[in-house]
Protein backbone atom coordinates (compact mmCIF):
# COMPACT_ATOMS: atom_id res chain seq x y z
CA UNK A 1 0.00 0.00 0.00
CA UNK A 2 1.64 3.36 -1.08
CA UNK A 3 1.90 6.56 1.25
CA UNK A 4 -1.01 8.15 -0.48
CA UNK A 5 -3.36 5.87 0.09
CA UNK A 6 -2.51 5.40 3.64
CA UNK A 7 -3.23 8.83 4.17
CA UNK A 8 -7.01 8.74 2.50
CA UNK A 9 -7.38 5.69 4.34
CA UNK A 10 -6.91 7.83 7.83
CA UNK A 11 -8.75 10.50 6.88
CA UNK A 12 -11.98 8.40 5.44
CA UNK A 13 -11.87 6.60 8.67
CA UNK A 14 -11.44 9.41 11.09
CA UNK A 15 -14.44 11.24 9.27
CA UNK A 16 -16.31 8.04 9.60
CA UNK A 17 -15.34 8.05 13.26
CA UNK A 18 -15.65 12.17 13.75
CA UNK A 19 -19.44 11.91 12.22
CA UNK A 20 -20.84 9.31 14.46
CA UNK A 21 -18.92 10.41 17.01
CA UNK A 22 -20.64 14.18 16.91
CA UNK A 23 -24.25 12.56 16.50
CA UNK A 24 -24.13 10.36 19.30
CA UNK A 25 -22.58 12.95 21.68
CA UNK A 26 -25.63 13.76 24.61
CA UNK A 27 -28.11 11.27 23.44
CA UNK A 28 -30.09 9.92 26.47
CA UNK A 29 -29.19 6.16 25.89
CA UNK A 30 -31.64 4.17 28.36
CA UNK A 31 -30.89 1.19 30.14
CA UNK A 32 -32.91 -2.35 29.27
CA UNK A 33 -32.69 -3.37 32.87
CA UNK A 34 -32.50 -1.39 35.78
CA UNK A 35 -29.94 -4.00 36.99
CA UNK A 36 -27.83 -0.79 38.90
CA UNK A 37 -27.03 -0.10 42.36
CA UNK A 38 -29.01 1.94 44.54
CA UNK A 39 -27.25 4.77 44.91
CA UNK A 40 -27.25 7.02 47.95
CA UNK A 41 -27.11 10.37 48.71
CA UNK A 42 -23.94 10.06 50.58
CA UNK A 43 -22.36 8.37 47.22
CA UNK A 44 -23.37 11.40 45.32
CA UNK A 45 -22.93 13.98 47.22
CA UNK A 46 -26.60 15.18 46.85
CA UNK A 47 -29.89 14.70 48.16
CA UNK A 48 -32.32 12.44 45.85
CA UNK A 49 -34.69 14.21 43.72
CA UNK A 50 -38.15 13.09 44.12
CA UNK A 51 -38.55 12.45 40.69
CA UNK A 52 -35.17 12.10 38.78
CA UNK A 53 -31.41 13.43 39.76
CA UNK A 54 -28.59 13.50 37.36
CA UNK A 55 -25.27 12.81 38.14
CA UNK A 56 -22.66 14.45 36.44
CA UNK A 57 -19.17 12.86 36.23
CA UNK A 58 -16.29 15.38 35.07
CA UNK A 59 -11.84 15.51 34.79
CA UNK A 60 -9.52 18.04 34.42
CA UNK A 61 -8.78 17.35 30.69
CA UNK A 62 -12.44 18.12 29.85
CA UNK A 63 -13.80 20.97 27.53
CA UNK A 64 -17.23 19.97 27.08
CA UNK A 65 -17.45 19.15 31.05
CA UNK A 66 -18.55 23.10 32.27
CA UNK A 67 -20.63 23.59 28.84
CA UNK A 68 -22.59 20.59 30.13
CA UNK A 69 -21.86 21.56 34.16
CA UNK A 70 -23.34 24.88 33.29
CA UNK A 71 -26.78 23.69 31.03
CA UNK A 72 -27.27 21.43 33.58
CA UNK A 73 -27.01 23.48 36.94
CA UNK A 74 -29.24 26.08 34.48
CA UNK A 75 -32.01 23.84 33.92
CA UNK A 76 -32.54 22.36 37.57
CA UNK A 77 -33.16 26.01 38.79
CA UNK A 78 -36.63 25.63 37.10
CA UNK A 79 -37.25 21.82 37.98
CA UNK A 80 -38.10 21.32 42.02
CA UNK A 81 -38.51 17.47 41.23
CA UNK A 82 -34.59 17.05 39.74
CA UNK A 83 -31.27 17.21 41.52
CA UNK A 84 -27.73 17.73 40.20
CA UNK A 85 -24.93 16.52 41.52
CA UNK A 86 -21.41 17.16 39.88
CA UNK A 87 -18.22 14.64 40.54
CA UNK A 88 -14.89 14.88 39.90
CA UNK A 89 -14.18 11.04 38.18
CA UNK A 90 -10.43 10.68 39.89
CA UNK A 91 -11.73 11.44 43.42
CA UNK A 92 -13.67 9.27 43.14
CA UNK A 93 -12.85 6.07 41.61
CA UNK A 94 -14.50 3.76 42.91
CA UNK A 95 -17.72 4.92 41.96
CA UNK A 96 -16.52 5.63 38.21
CA UNK A 97 -14.93 1.82 38.23
CA UNK A 98 -18.57 0.42 39.61
CA UNK A 99 -20.62 2.44 37.84
CA UNK A 100 -17.92 2.15 34.68
CA UNK A 101 -17.61 5.15 33.66
CA UNK A 102 -15.13 5.95 30.79
CA UNK A 103 -15.15 9.13 29.81
CA UNK A 104 -16.31 12.43 30.39
CA UNK A 105 -18.85 14.04 31.21
CA UNK A 106 -20.86 11.32 31.21
CA UNK A 107 -24.05 11.86 32.97
CA UNK A 108 -25.65 9.26 34.83
CA UNK A 109 -30.50 9.54 34.64
CA UNK A 110 -31.54 8.31 38.28
CA UNK A 111 -34.89 7.75 39.39
CA UNK A 112 -36.15 8.46 42.71
CA UNK A 113 -35.16 5.29 44.60
CA UNK A 114 -31.36 6.40 43.19
CA UNK A 115 -31.45 4.06 40.47
CA UNK A 116 -29.88 4.27 37.46
CA UNK A 117 -32.29 4.80 34.14
CA UNK A 118 -29.69 5.53 31.76
CA UNK A 119 -26.83 7.48 31.04
CA UNK A 120 -25.79 10.49 28.50
CA UNK A 121 -21.96 10.98 26.77
CA UNK A 122 -20.81 14.36 25.69
CA UNK A 123 -22.65 17.65 26.48
CA UNK A 124 -26.13 17.04 25.40
CA UNK A 125 -28.89 19.67 24.02
CA UNK A 126 -31.04 21.57 26.35
CA UNK A 127 -33.97 19.29 23.86
CA UNK A 128 -31.90 16.16 24.50
CA UNK A 129 -32.14 16.72 28.46
CA UNK A 130 -35.68 17.78 28.88
CA UNK A 131 -36.64 14.54 26.94
CA UNK A 132 -34.61 12.64 28.66
CA UNK A 133 -36.11 13.95 31.95
CA UNK A 134 -39.55 13.90 30.80
CA UNK A 135 -39.52 9.82 30.21
CA UNK A 136 -38.50 9.13 33.73
CA UNK A 137 -41.24 8.89 36.34
CA UNK B 1 -6.86 28.09 36.05
CA UNK B 2 -5.03 29.32 33.02
CA UNK B 3 -7.72 30.16 30.53
CA UNK B 4 -6.72 30.65 26.61
CA UNK B 5 -8.36 31.70 23.30
CA UNK B 6 -9.91 28.15 22.49
CA UNK B 7 -9.54 28.62 18.55
CA UNK B 8 -5.77 29.00 19.05
CA UNK B 9 -5.40 24.92 19.88
CA UNK B 10 -8.44 24.33 16.70
CA UNK B 11 -6.00 26.51 14.38
CA UNK B 12 -3.06 24.38 15.64
CA UNK B 13 -4.53 20.87 15.13
CA UNK B 14 -4.98 21.88 11.42
CA UNK B 15 -1.31 23.01 10.82
CA UNK B 16 -0.37 19.57 12.72
CA UNK B 17 -2.97 17.64 10.34
CA UNK B 18 -1.30 18.85 7.30
CA UNK B 19 2.15 18.32 9.01
CA UNK B 20 1.49 14.85 10.13
CA UNK B 21 -0.04 13.87 6.33
CA UNK B 22 3.34 15.35 5.14
CA UNK B 23 5.23 12.93 7.41
CA UNK B 24 3.43 9.81 6.31
CA UNK B 25 3.80 10.37 2.57
CA UNK B 26 7.15 11.15 3.04
CA UNK B 27 8.17 9.27 5.38
CA UNK B 28 10.72 12.13 6.38
CA UNK B 29 12.21 11.46 9.94
CA UNK B 30 12.86 14.90 10.16
CA UNK B 31 9.31 15.88 9.86
CA UNK B 32 8.15 13.58 12.43
CA UNK B 33 11.08 14.87 14.81
CA UNK B 34 9.84 18.63 14.10
CA UNK B 35 6.64 17.66 14.94
CA UNK B 36 7.32 15.99 18.01
CA UNK B 37 9.48 19.14 19.18
CA UNK B 38 6.43 21.12 18.42
CA UNK B 39 4.39 18.83 21.22
CA UNK B 40 6.97 18.71 23.85
CA UNK B 41 6.39 22.38 23.69
CA UNK B 42 2.87 22.54 23.82
CA UNK B 43 2.63 19.92 26.43
CA UNK B 44 5.86 21.24 29.09
CA UNK B 45 5.10 24.62 28.47
CA UNK B 46 2.01 24.68 27.20
CA UNK B 47 -0.23 24.51 24.27
CA UNK B 48 -0.18 28.39 23.39
CA UNK B 49 3.70 28.87 23.21
CA UNK B 50 4.45 26.46 20.14
CA UNK B 51 5.47 27.91 16.81
CA UNK B 52 2.10 27.33 15.67
CA UNK B 53 0.13 28.97 18.28
CA UNK B 54 2.56 32.34 17.65
CA UNK B 55 1.47 31.91 13.84
CA UNK B 56 -2.61 31.95 15.23
CA UNK B 57 -1.59 35.08 17.30
CA UNK B 58 0.34 36.60 15.32
CA UNK B 59 -1.44 36.56 11.88
CA UNK B 60 -4.80 34.83 12.07
CA UNK B 61 -6.75 35.94 15.66
CA UNK B 62 -6.06 39.78 14.12
CA UNK B 63 -7.82 38.47 11.24
CA UNK B 64 -11.12 36.89 12.87
CA UNK B 65 -14.25 38.60 13.56
CA UNK B 66 -15.95 36.17 15.80
CA UNK B 67 -15.34 36.30 19.43
CA UNK B 68 -12.53 34.94 21.59
CA UNK B 69 -13.74 31.56 23.33
CA UNK B 70 -11.95 31.07 26.30
CA UNK B 71 -11.05 27.40 27.37
CA UNK B 72 -9.39 25.75 30.29
CA UNK B 73 -5.61 25.21 28.56
CA UNK B 74 -5.34 21.51 30.41
CA UNK B 75 -7.79 19.54 27.63
CA UNK B 76 -5.46 20.69 24.87
CA UNK B 77 -2.46 20.52 27.04
CA UNK B 78 -3.32 17.08 27.56
CA UNK B 79 -3.22 16.46 23.99
CA UNK B 80 -0.60 17.59 23.26
CA UNK B 81 1.23 15.04 25.62
CA UNK B 82 -0.83 12.52 23.92
CA UNK B 83 0.91 13.67 20.17
CA UNK B 84 3.49 13.78 21.76
CA UNK B 85 3.92 10.20 22.81
CA UNK B 86 2.64 9.03 19.43
CA UNK B 87 5.37 11.18 17.57
CA UNK B 88 8.47 10.32 19.65
CA UNK B 89 7.00 6.48 19.13
CA UNK B 90 7.03 7.27 15.32
CA UNK B 91 10.30 9.06 15.49
CA UNK B 92 12.08 6.11 17.03
CA UNK B 93 10.55 3.67 14.88
CA UNK B 94 11.64 5.57 11.68
CA UNK B 95 15.24 5.55 13.06
CA UNK B 96 15.29 2.03 13.97
CA UNK B 97 14.53 1.49 10.47
CA UNK B 98 10.64 -0.40 11.61
CA UNK B 99 8.48 1.12 9.02
CA UNK B 100 5.47 -0.61 10.47
CA UNK B 101 5.73 1.43 13.72
CA UNK B 102 6.17 4.79 12.37
CA UNK B 103 3.76 4.51 9.94
CA UNK B 104 0.79 3.27 12.57
CA UNK B 105 2.00 6.16 15.23
CA UNK B 106 1.82 8.69 12.51
CA UNK B 107 -1.69 7.63 11.57
CA UNK B 108 -2.87 6.99 15.05
CA UNK B 109 -1.60 10.83 15.46
CA UNK B 110 -3.35 12.40 12.34
CA UNK B 111 -6.49 10.91 13.32
CA UNK B 112 -6.39 12.82 16.54
CA UNK B 113 -5.02 15.78 14.98
CA UNK B 114 -7.85 15.67 12.31
CA UNK B 115 -10.71 14.83 14.27
CA UNK B 116 -9.14 17.80 16.37
CA UNK B 117 -9.50 20.09 13.87
CA UNK B 118 -12.42 18.96 12.03
CA UNK B 119 -14.64 17.57 14.64
CA UNK B 120 -13.47 19.87 18.17
CA UNK B 121 -12.46 16.29 19.81
CA UNK B 122 -11.83 16.16 23.03
CA UNK B 123 -8.84 13.72 23.33
CA UNK B 124 -8.87 14.34 27.34
CA UNK B 125 -12.58 13.35 27.26
CA UNK B 126 -12.06 9.88 25.99
CA UNK B 127 -8.62 8.97 27.14
CA UNK B 128 -7.89 10.34 30.29
CA UNK B 129 -9.89 8.53 32.58
CA UNK B 130 -9.12 5.29 31.31
CA UNK B 131 -5.59 5.87 31.80
CA UNK B 132 -6.57 6.83 35.52
CA UNK B 133 -8.50 3.89 35.99
CA UNK B 134 -5.57 1.64 34.35
CA UNK B 135 -2.94 3.27 36.61
CA UNK B 136 -4.19 2.98 40.15
CA UNK B 137 -5.16 0.56 42.17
Amino acid sequence: MDSLTQLVLVLLAATGFGFWFKRSRGEFRRKKTLNGPKLSPAAIGCELGSRVTMVQFSSAFCSPCRATQALLEDMVKTLPDVRYSHIDAESQLELVRELDIRSTPTTLFLNRDGVEVGRAFGTPKRSQVMHALNAIH
Amino acid sequence: MINIDARGPRFSAAITTVVLAVALITSNVWVIAFQAAVFAIGALRGPQFTPYAFIFKKFIKPRLKSEPILEDVRPPRFAQGVGLAFAVTATIGAAAGITQVFTVAVAFALAAAFLNAAFNFCLGCQVYLLLVRATSK
